[in-house]
């Protein structure tokens, strides 16, 4: 066979809608999850270690001092966001605030996991890496 | 692959695929979300699939995880490289022999499978559905990196023209 470089590169009609497909399922999942996850009651389990230092209500408006001061995290209409940290990288407080179950801020230098959980008493006590 | 290369071919596209693996490894641009690459490796096992037999995808596929897994990683990781790389191939062969797909529709059909596929053993080894969350960022991601190792296939696979194995 002849070597053709000039050849095009052709998405098919096929190619189209497997994008299509993909794009749609994820933004089915996307939605879904804002959904399910949504706000609400929900409470922030505050790691650090991996020993819970903390069980915090979303719906109360409170400043939490974690790790005797390195971390400070700020509870503000359901949302809980870092505000400060004494590590170089400041990682944790350019992360957008959380409040939808399961998301979380991890501020891996002082070893803090801020996750949400829709209830208090949350079933996992480890964290794979 | 047939005839007295098929050895030599074998050994030159595992060796592609480690470098592959090593090279990603060098690459300092982080894409900000922990677990997306690239998948420059992937890039050889679709090659590999145009170009020879599912049966020796498969066996490239495997034989790649485990040593990169090896030099690279640890035990989990090649846990997940492999559900990964297995689902992803399987997904890859099945749009293939369809028909109608490109190579880049392959490849992205690939590439979000592979992250399902990890998506899947991080449930089972976290017992929990809660990684779910996860899912759209992982379609997006491996729809993008599909399409790049797509076109990479593509372009390698116009120059390879005239390799017969």
């Amino acid at each position: 066979m002849k070597l053709n470089l000039k050849e095009k590169v052709n998405l098919q009609k096929k190619d189209w809608i497997l994008i299509a497909i993909i794009v749609f399922v994820a933004g089915l999942a996307f939605l879904l999850h804002g959904f399910i996850g949504g706000k609400g009651a929900g409470c922030v389990t505050v790691k650090v270690k991996g020993e819970i230092q903390g069980v915090y209500s979303l719906a109360e408006d409170q400043v939490i001092e974690i790790n005797g001061g390195t971390n400070i995290l700020k509870i503000r209409n359901g949302t809980a966001d870092m505000v400060k940290a004494n590590c170089p990288d400041k990682l944790c407080v350019n992360q957008r605030s959380i409040s939808k179950n399961g998301e979380s801020i991890i501020c891996l230098p002082n070893e803090v996991i801020v996750t949400v959980d829709s209830s208090e008493n949350s079933q996992f006590d480890a964290v794979t890496q | 692959m047939k005839g007295k290369y098929k050895v030599a071919y074998f050994g030159v596209f595992i060796a592609l695929a480690l470098i592959f693996s090593y090279v990603e490894t060098l690459i300092p641009v982080q894409f900000g979300i922990p677990g997306v690459k690239l998948g420059l490796a992937n890039l050889i096992i679709v090659a590999v699939l145009y170009k020879t037999t599912l049966k020796e995808a498969y066996l490239l596929a495997v034989v790649r995880v485990l040593l990169s897994g090896f030099i690279f990683g640890n035990y989990f990781s090649i846990i997940y490289s492999l559900a990964g790389a297995l689902l992803s191939l399987s997904v890859m062969a099945l749009l293939k022999k369809t028909g109608g797909f490109s190579v880049i529709g392959v490849s992205i059909g690939g590439g979000v499978f592979h992250n399902i596929g990890q998506l899947l053993v991080a449930m089972a080894v976290v017992e929990t559905f809660q990684v779910a969350y996860y899912v759209p960022v992982l379609l997006i991601a491996g729809l993008l990196t599909g399409c790049v190792i797509g076109i990479l296939t593509q372009e390698m696979l116009k120059r390879l023209v005239n390799l017969e194995f």
